[in-house]
């Protein structure tokens, strides 16, 4: 049985090879596949990336096992390769960035969310959102042009001198180190924290804040013990967006790391970060061993984003669930 | 502390702690100006005509300009929305209008992922390829390095704007007897495109300032670009060799070429979200 | 319907125009100039940069693209054949040349340019003097273990200048560096404790101090840190107004980086100069031989399969054997010696 539809929803069964060749007369099937051939493309090259890595990379695997991630001697010339000094960097530049960012963050997300008017709240998100618009390689120019000098006139001094017997805070500045490093990334992570942190603050119920004012407590009281805790979790989730971005930022940082290969308890030290090494080095990895090794630390620090990432989205989908279905 | 005292303390604690917050606001938006400030008066002082009709100069000579980069920067976007664009809308609209729900979520989490993916691993990912089988750096891997990062911010956007869609016009459009492509292409999709078309604007605002990629893409070349097999140069990746240089006039054309890129950024996301801001073209149930 | 048929004419009118501009483009353009694609030393790149200009002013249907990525990225480029010629002031290991030999079934050619010297630059306030420096002296400070600028180890040779008890901040290169290759090379030689721990290559373990991006970046990272030593090609010194010192030569004399010192380290080797063009000339004998000098050499695949590609490479060879050693001294490179020139000549036809 033919059956040509001229309404969508067709019905009538088709059955049989005819059937195809109708089914693609109909232009709806043909959209559909050819969309669906799109979709899955996507697909296609999410799952060649992580094969990609994982394939070119099984050099260092088979050479090194596990201790790929315990040894800190980078040797190109011995071939030997490990990836704790960048994995050290990524870290701790990441931990600085957050460090600062985080209170300056979600300070202004508590005033752009409780305390200042919609239009001014919504003015300033807007520059807040251009602010997260600006290139990495802008910030590496500032931070090599005023951010490198800055510490070493100014912010070094202030430090070292009354806090240098510190392990953290000892030895001397060059400009650029894992403090720079984590400056510049702290300005680039702001608005992260500041945009999630605000929509969340802004979907916890009034009903909330206005109980809390009821019993008596003040602006601040209510922001803080009741509004924030309520948020708690959506706040978590910018946090470890901004977490993501910092860890996989390439070039602001190689522009101010100092790029050394090497664990030190200073923040003014100089370090690496896996971005940035491979940035540097891929282009003349010379052996395969040197190249994979590169590749493998692209691997680990696909895996770390991913998996922050993913904890992130989880927890701001928690938090903005709770509080939906209440309108403010 | 009698309990006058101890609620007027509240009360100060109350306004300090917000005017604190005004300030970390304050700080945060500050900076964004800190930094235009700083590129219009460097880049500013920098611009010349020069700098925007000839190409780069041997090493340690000083004039020249970035006309090249430029242009390369320019095709590079054209490209890359060539290859993001198609596959990231397209998808969008399986996801909107085509698919059952598992297939949905494994395409939205195929995305998320790539969504996630440092700059730099993609650009890994473009030379081997692109840049190894084909023998050579070129604008082709720079664009696909490229367009490959626009697929997710333009798929999600895209299913997004169209689920949006109130049904009643989907319904109107069937009643009328239109087939579902018909319904999609002439009802559905007219109805989201302002939040389509910002999508891929703010996409590609984020591709046009991505370095890293180009690294060991797009290399650089002095000269014009004149094939899309041939390496070119880029207005990030200019800026980033020529800050790190020890030439002054070197420096100054980075600074005049951030200058640039940054505007070009900002302009298009403000254009953007004004699109957006103007009303979505039909209202949210 | 909320999108009016004046804004979708609109809509399309723009799209076509844009498609129209791009096609436009795209014809003018694709006029048919010859690139060719190289990627290699940052050391000798200003004097490339000039001699590709030049050559292009006077050809100017050929085009060398030369991206100074630094010799390890040059010598990797070339052998997975991504750029048509590499350049690399640190000449390609024996391993190298195989790991080439097996890939593509056909070998690659060496070719000297130019000679140039490695110099230690440093960015010391207050002091303006030449400051000179022994090999100890150079290995102790890159080893870690000479720290602070007054140290009795660079004193002793500097009497009369007052050095700051400053700590000194050492700056090496963070890529794979042919002027590396040299310096490194070179403290292989005069350092006994540098040849067991760290030997030499384009990349090596340093035992301290940042590393800057190219001859580029390490001269940027000097000029704007106080108390930085660095190694630098010395037209970077020369370029940016950065004070460089004297090295003890082998035969005990201080030499400040000259041409006549970079040729006269070259003069041993000139008329013995190996078929294939690799050779080292650091520390080499002679009075008033600067002690860290290099050829610099263009790599060159012997078989190249586009005949224009190949007689463009073989013409700008030729050329820069010619009239392209009279721009060498100009930029502090010194020019060949004549015994090379003549046995390269004879090698560039080797280049099938």
């Amino acid at each position: 049985m033919v059956t040509t539809s001229t309404t969508y929803g067709s019905a009538g069964p088709a059955v049989g090879p005819r059937s195809f060749v109708a089914k693609l007369r109909n232009g709806d099937e043909i959209a559909r596949l050819v969309t669906f051939i799109f979709a899955m493309t996507v697909v296609l090259i999410t799952v060649l990336l992580v094969y990609e890595l994982w394939v070119n990379s099984a050099l260092p695997r088979h050479k090194f096992g596990l201790n790929f991630f315990t040894t800190s001697v980078w040797d190109p010339i011995m071939d030997e390769f490990g990836a704790l000094p960048f994995i050290y960097g990524t870290i701790v530049t990441s931990a600085v960035a957050l460090f600062i960012a985080v209170p300056l963050g979600i300070g202004a997300a508590i005033f752009l969310a409780e305390l200042a008017p919609q239009r001014i709240s919504d003015t300033l998100q807007f520059f807040i959102d251009l602010l997260a618009a600006v290139p990495s390689v802008i910030y590496g120019v500032l931070g090599v042009f005023i951010v490198v000098p800055l510490m070493r006139t100014v912010i070094y001094p202030l430090i070292n001198k009354p806090l240098g017997f510190l392990p953290i805070f000892k030895g001397p500045s060059y400009g650029v180190g894992f403090l720079t490093a984590g400056i510049v990334l702290a300005i680039m992570v702001i608005p992260y924290i500041i945009s999630v942190s605000r929509e969340v603050l802004l979907s916890v119920p009034r009903d909330q804040r206005e109980a809390a004012l009821a019993l008596g407590a003040t602006r601040w009281e209510s922001t803080w013990k009741v509004v924030v805790p309520f948020a708690k979790t959506g706040i978590m989730g910018s946090i470890f967006l901004a977490l993501a971005r910092a860890l996989g930022e390439t070039m602001a940082v190689t522009m101010v790391v100092g790029n050394t290969p090497k664990i030190a308890a200073s923040l003014f030290a100089p370090g690496y970060s896996i971005a940035a090494v491979i940035a540097n080095e891929f282009t003349e990895a010379t052996g395969p061993l040197y190249t994979q090794s590169l590749i493998a630390l692209g691997l680990v620090l696909f895996i770390l984003t991913f998996i922050i990432n993913g904890l992130a989205r989880i927890l701001i989908l928690v938090t903005t669930q709770k509080g939906s279905g209440v309108t403010r | 502390m009698s309990s006058n005292a101890r609620v007027r303390w509240r009360k100060f604690v109350s306004n300090f702690m917000m005017t604190m917050t005004g300030l970390c606001a304050l700080i945060s938006v500050s900076v964004l100006f800190f930094i235009l400030g700083y590129l219009v008066y460097n880049g500013g002082t920098s611009i010349n005509w020069a700098f925007f009709t000839q190409l780069p100069k041997p090493t340690g000579e000083t004039g020249g300009g970035m006309a090249n980069a430029i242009v390369g920067s320019a095709k590079l976007l054209l490209a890359a929305s060539l290859i993001g664009v198609p596959i990231g809308f397209l998808g969008g609209v399986y996801l909107a209008e085509f698919s059952g729900s598992f297939v949905a979520s494994i395409v939205r989490y195929a995305a998320d992922l790539l969504n996630g993916v440092p700059s730099i691993v993609i650009g890994i990912f473009a030379y081997s390829m692109v840049v190894l089988p084909f023998k050579g750096f070129s604008a082709l891997a720079g664009a696909f390095a490229l367009g490959v990062m626009m697929i997710p911010i333009t798929l999600r956007s895209t299913e997004e704007f169209l689920r949006n869609v109130p049904n009643n016009l989907r319904e109107g459009a069937m009643a009328l007897g239109a087939s579902k492509s018909k319904t999609i292409r002439t009802v559905i999709i007219p109805a989201a495109y302002r939040g389509i078309l910002t999508a891929i604007l703010l996409a590609l605002a984020r591709v046009a300032g991505e370095t890293a990629p180009l690294l060991f893409t797009a290399l650089g070349n002095p000269y014009w670009n004149r094939s899309w097999t041939q390496p070119t140069a880029s207005l990030p990746v200019m800026i980033y060799y020529y800050a790190l240089s020890p030439y002054e006039d070197y420096h100054r054309q980075a600074w005049a070429g951030g200058l640039v890129l940054l505007a070009l950024i900002l302009i298009i996301n403000i254009v953007a979200r004004t699109i957006l801001a103007r009303g979505i073209a039909v209202p949210r149930s | 319907m909320p999108q009016s048929v004046q804004e979708r004419n609109l809509m399309k009118r723009l799209t076509g125009l844009l498609f129209a501009a791009l096609a436009l483009a795209a014809m003018v353009w694709a006029a048919d100039s010859l690139l060719i694609n190289g990627a290699g030393a940052t050391f000798p790149n200003p004097i490339y940069t000039k001699w590709f200009s030049e050559y292009h002013n006077k050809n100017p249907k050929i085009e060398f693209n030369y991206q100074s990525v630094g010799s390890g990225a040059g010598i990797k480029q070339v052998t997975d054949g991504t750029v048509d010629f590499g350049a690399t002031d640190g000449p390609m290991n024996d391993e190298q040349l195989k790991a080439y030999q097996d890939k593509h079934g056909f070998g690659i050619l060496h070719f000297p340019t130019v000679l140039g010297a490695v110099v230690p630059t440093y960015n010391l306030p207050g002091v303006t003097a030449v400051l000179n420096f022994t090999p100890d002296a150079l290995a102790g400070i890159y080893l870690g273990k000479i720290t602070k600028w007054n140290d009795p180890a660079i004193a002793a040779a500097n009497k009369g200048v007052n050095l700051p008890a400053n700590d000194i901040v050492v700056i090496h290169r963070s890529d794979g560096s042919g002027t590396t290759y040299c310096f490194t090379d070179y403290l292989s030689k005069v350092s006994a404790e540098w040849n067991s721990k760290v030997k030499k290559g384009t990349s090596v373990n340093w035992p301290a101090g940042l590393g800057g991006k190219g001859n580029e970046g390490v001269t940027g990272l000097i000029k704007q840190t106080p108390n930085s030593i660095g190694y630098v090609e010395l037209i970077y010194a020369a370029q940016n107004n950065i004070p460089y010192g004297a090295v003890k030569n082998a035969s005990g004399a201080f030499v400040k980086a000259d041409l006549k010192g970079v040729s006269e380290a070259a003069a041993g080797v000139a008329k013995d100069m190996p078929a294939d063009f690799r050779v080292s000339i650091t520390n080499a004998p002679g009075k008033g031989a600067y002690p860290i000098s290099t050829f610099t050499w263009l790599l060159i695949p012997q078989k190249i399969s586009d005949s224009a590609k190949r007689d463009s490479i073989k013409g700008f060879l030729k050329w820069m054997l010619a009239d392209g050693q009279n721009y060498t001294e100009q930029l502090e490179y010194a020019k060949l010696p004549k015994e090379v020139v003549a046995k390269e000549s004879k090698a560039i036809n080797t280049v099938q």
